[in-house]
């Protein structure tokens, strides 16, 4: 298979992801959202790196892999942390900076 | 030639499916298992670019690690039983639109660019060149890295930290 079915499928991912946060009403769903979206950018990165024989897009590969596992550890304690303290975990709900 | 398109295909279906299950699944449990069975499939798209190091690392922290949390997280925040688990979705209409519009732009700039269609030669064992840039060239972002995991970690125990 070719560089563009690699970066299509990647490109559908991406856009479903995005459409799962600017529509899911739970903070927890929002998360799973954005995790599809960053999965699609590292098949983007591996696909480059194959593609141009360049080690170098799967070395940023782990490091994009590490950094999104602390993003979603520390986004998961927020949630839990809003749930102790606000009792609900909707974003709707979430609106005491809003003016 | 064609095993390698079938399996493309295969997985591509497989990962636009469960990617769709995880945006619209009623169910906040079922979403975390199809986005376990999407990360999977994400493994096996690296396989197929020849990246073994990369899938195996895929399978350990998201599909193991990611998903045990999202899990722990769900069993915190709402009951397992009953009817508080249902989830819904809002301006779905808006959304697919803006995502739609994403996409197409997208799918313009890529079908625009004169894209390789064969991957080159692989320079040497893949996951031995990933080892060496890791710690030769790529060794202070790597050193960066775990300082910013240690404070991840300890920033999460301390924000989910039991009341006193």
């Amino acid at each position: 298979m070719g560089l563009q079915a690699y970066l299509t499928l990647a490109a559908v991912i991406f856009c479903i992801g995005l459409f799962g946060v600017m529509t899911r009403r739970n903070t927890i769903g929002i998360l799973l959202g954005i995790e599809l979206m960053l999965n699609a950018v590292n098949i983007n990165l591996v696909a480059f790196a194959r593609f141009s024989a360049d080690v170098t897009g799967m070395v940023f590969t782990v490091f994009t892999i590490c950094i999104t596992v602390s993003e979603a550890a520390l986004g998961l304690a927020i949630v839990i942390l809003l749930f102790r303290t606000r009792r609900t975990v909707l974003a709707d709900h979430l609106d005491l900076l809003k003016g | 030639m064609t095993g390698e398109v079938l399996a493309f295909w295969g997985l591509g279906l497989v990962l636009v499916g469960s990617a769709l299950a995880v945006v619209l699944s009623k169910n906040l449990f079922h979403a975390v298992l199809w986005l376990a069975l999407a990360l999977t499939g994400t493994a096996g798209v690296f396989l197929q670019l020849d990246a073994e190091f990369l899938a195996a690392v895929q399978l350990l922290l998201y599909a193991g690690g990611i998903v045990t949390i999202v899990v722990f997280a769900i069993v915190v925040t709402e009951r397992l039983v009953g009817e508080r688990i249902s989830q819904t979705s809002r301006r779905i209409g808006g959304g697919a639109v803006v995502a739609g519009a994403l996409l197409a732009t997208i799918l313009n700039a890529i079908s625009r660019r004169p894209l390789p269609a064969t991957p080159p030669a692989l320079p040497a064992d893949l996951t031995r060149s990933v080892g060496d840039a890791v710690l030769t060239r790529f060794v202070m972002p790597f050193e960066l890295l775990a300082l910013l995991m240690l404070a991840a970690l300890m920033s999460a125990i301390y924000f989910a930290r039991p009341d006193d």
